[in-house]
């Protein structure tokens, strides 16, 4: 499965996405890693331009909750249907924040994960993966 | 609430802008009475905060400058999402200086700025012109960055663009501040991606920025340098900027050095944490930086408090009067990276007489070449490791002129095998386990929690236990 790795529009870091690009390979995922600072037009050009079957986004800024939902807001709202998910430290507190959770998963997110949640995530790709395998039965 | 709302501090608007020693003569003075200077990261987008913020850096049992860290949509230009999440109440992760008027951000400066507490304000900007002119307006002078620190860590903007951006901006502080007090802008390419870069790649970028602001027209600099993975190879460090400073810089233009505690994953514990910020401060001092940001126990969680960034002050600067200064031979040796940071140097210069168009090319040509970059602009052809010692070293050098590492006895490395997440995770959190080990298993101590909005403009990056996550900075 393609994945399509970014950033989120106003967080420069990117060990983060370093990391996770090389976990994500190591899964068996080719990445396109688009880097820092993307933007909701940059996001869904290279969507649109990459076919990918999934996006990841993480933010460790402090503004990931804001940031991720003009994301997500932007792909739902240029059409894409694809599983989109989001994880970090994704608030200025320190904690997980469950109203802000809800809201990006109304917004269209399949997956919200916790800073450091990285088995939540892979149980999220082998769950995609079974859900692939069994269309392709189907 | 608004900018427009918030009364501004009690005092009155508008004060004429302070008299006396600015940033750099601030820095010098206390170097030559003998004092560390020492500077939180600190950044709030309430007014009132903020300026509490300041008045406690001020007040700390230490010699001290005051920060004003821009928030991160100031950062990236984008001054309408900073204005929304103010009318929102969505706490900020820094002050947005562009977005509060002048007037409100120098009534938030009277009484606390003055001669004897400059105030610098930190960003991370590849686009800083917004941010100079309200910094200048707000009778401010100091502030820090650089053409390539700015940009190949912090984002997308084409290095071209930024390198004319720095230009111009460096231009504009110079005329903008009046003639009376002295500009000041310091290099942040001691520090790049925070960790993983060898040392004289650091030395050299932040030299080469310094030299780029004094031909744009800044006459007080100065640079930097973030504590890595080796005590001794970080001390090569600090002496090797000194001593290039000394060797390419106009002898009129004011300098000095500032040390970056460990700008890496940050130790879990207390005790590692104060330790490690004490290991920071031992540093400076004996290898002869004149200026310490310091870093926080909180710094692995979340975003420090004031309280919490005083306490690291005081620690710093409690650790700094107990250390011995420098005893520096007459001649000094040429260190391991000392000569690798003067042959970026020099190669760079070689690549034509206009030095933003130089340090273009260089990294075009993959002559510097910052390991882990993900920037278009950056060629992405080195590779680097800590060795069993501590010291990071080149695997891979790509188009540099510095040589992979060899070990003494001249054989090669073994081919080096490719970098994997957990290896990245392992290089990444070295750091922080060897000082929480050290600390001997002391119990996680969770300060005082309350959130606020964030300081630190600067680099963080993924935890050790990270997944999506990283150390949070408004980078």
């Amino acid at each position: 499965m393609n994945i399509l790795l970014t950033g989120t529009a106003s967080d420069s870091h990117t060990w983060n996405l370093v990391y996770l690009q090389l976990l994500l390979e190591e899964l068996g995922h080719p990445v396109r890693n688009l880097g820092p600072c993307v933007t909701g037009e940059l996001l869904t050009g290279a969507c649109a331009a990459e076919e990918p079957g999934l996006v990841v986004i993480s933010s460790v800024n402090g503004h990931g909750y804001r940031d991720g939902l003009s994301a997500v807001r932007a792909l739902r709202g240029a059409g894409f249907t694809l599983p989109v998910v989001i994880g970090g430290k994704l608030g200025v507190a320190g904690t997980a924040d469950p109203e802000q959770r809800r809201r990006l998963l109304d917004a269209g997110c399949d997956a919200v994960f916790d800073d450091g949640d990285v088995n939540a995530l892979r149980a999220f790709l082998t769950s995609l993966d079974a859900a692939a395998a069994a269309r392709a039965v189907a | 609430m608004t900018a427009a709302t918030l009364a501004a501090p009690n005092v009155a608007p508008l004060p004429v802008p302070p008299p006396g020693p600015s940033f750099g003569a601030f820095v010098a003075a206390a170097a030559a009475s003998g004092q560390l200077v020492v500077q939180p990261r600190m950044g709030f987008g309430d007014p009132r905060r903020m300026r509490a913020g300041l008045e406690r850096t001020k007040s700390a049992v230490a010699t001290t400058v005051g920060t004003l860290t821009i928030d991160s949509y100031t950062r990236v230009g984008d001054h309408a999402a900073a204005r929304a999440a103010l009318t929102e109440g969505t706490p900020l992760n820094g002050y947005p200086i562009a977005t509060h008027s002048a007037e409100l951000t120098r009534g938030l400066l009277a009484g606390v700025l003055d001669a004897g507490f400059p105030v610098q304000v930190r960003h991370g900007s590849s686009r800083p012109e917004a941010i100079v002119r309200a910094l200048a307006a707000a009778g401010l002078d100091a502030t820090e960055g650089g053409p390539v620190s700015y940009c190949l860590p912090y984002g997308r903007t084409p290095l071209a663009e930024s390198v004319d951006n720095w230009a111009r901006c460096c231009e504009l502080l110079a005329t903008l501040v009046p003639a009376a007090r002295v500009p000041h802008l310091e290099s942040f390419g001691g520090c790049m991606l925070g960790q993983l870069c060898p040392p004289g790649l650091l030395v050299a970028i932040s030299l080469l920025e310094g030299m780029f602001f004094v031909r744009h027209g800044i006459r007080s600099v100065s640079l930097s340098y973030a504590q890595q993975t080796d005590p001794a190879q970080d001390a090569e460090a600090v002496r090797a900027l000194r001593r290039l400073a000394g060797e390419f810089l106009p002898p009129d233009v004011d300098r000095h050095v500032v040390l970056y505690t460990y700008m890496g994953v940050f130790p879990h514990t207390g005790r590692g944490a104060t330790r490690l910020l004490e290991a920071s401060a031992r540093l400076a001092v004996s290898a002869g930086a004149q200026r310490l940001i310091v870093k926080t126990a909180a710094e692995a969680r979340r975003i420090p408090t004031v309280l919490e960034n005083v306490r690291a002050l005081e620690t710093a600067a409690a650790t700094a009067a107990l250390t011995a200064p420098p005893r520096e031979p007459a001649q000094p040796a040429d260190s391991e990276v000392y000569r690798e940071a003067r042959a970026f140097v020099e190669a760079v210069l070689e690549l034509g007489e206009d030095l933003g168009r130089a340090l273009r090319t260089a990294f075009a040509r993959g002559v510097l070449d910052v390991p882990y970059c993900l920037h278009p602009d950056n060629a992405g052809r080195s590779r680097s490791f800590v060795d069993a010692a501590g010291r990071l070293r080149w695997s891979q050098t790509g188009a540099m002129p510095v040589a992979p590492y060899a070990p003494p006895g001249g054989r090669a490395m073994a081919p080096v095998r490719s970098m994997t997440s957990d290896g990245l995770l392992a290089a990444l959190g070295r750091v922080a386990r060897r000082y929480d080990d050290a600390a001997d298993s002391a119990p996680r101590t969770e300060p005082e929690t309350e959130p606020e909005p964030e300081p630190e403009s600067e680099t963080g990056p993924a935890t050790a236990a990270a997944g999506p996550g990283g150390a949070r900075s408004p980078a």
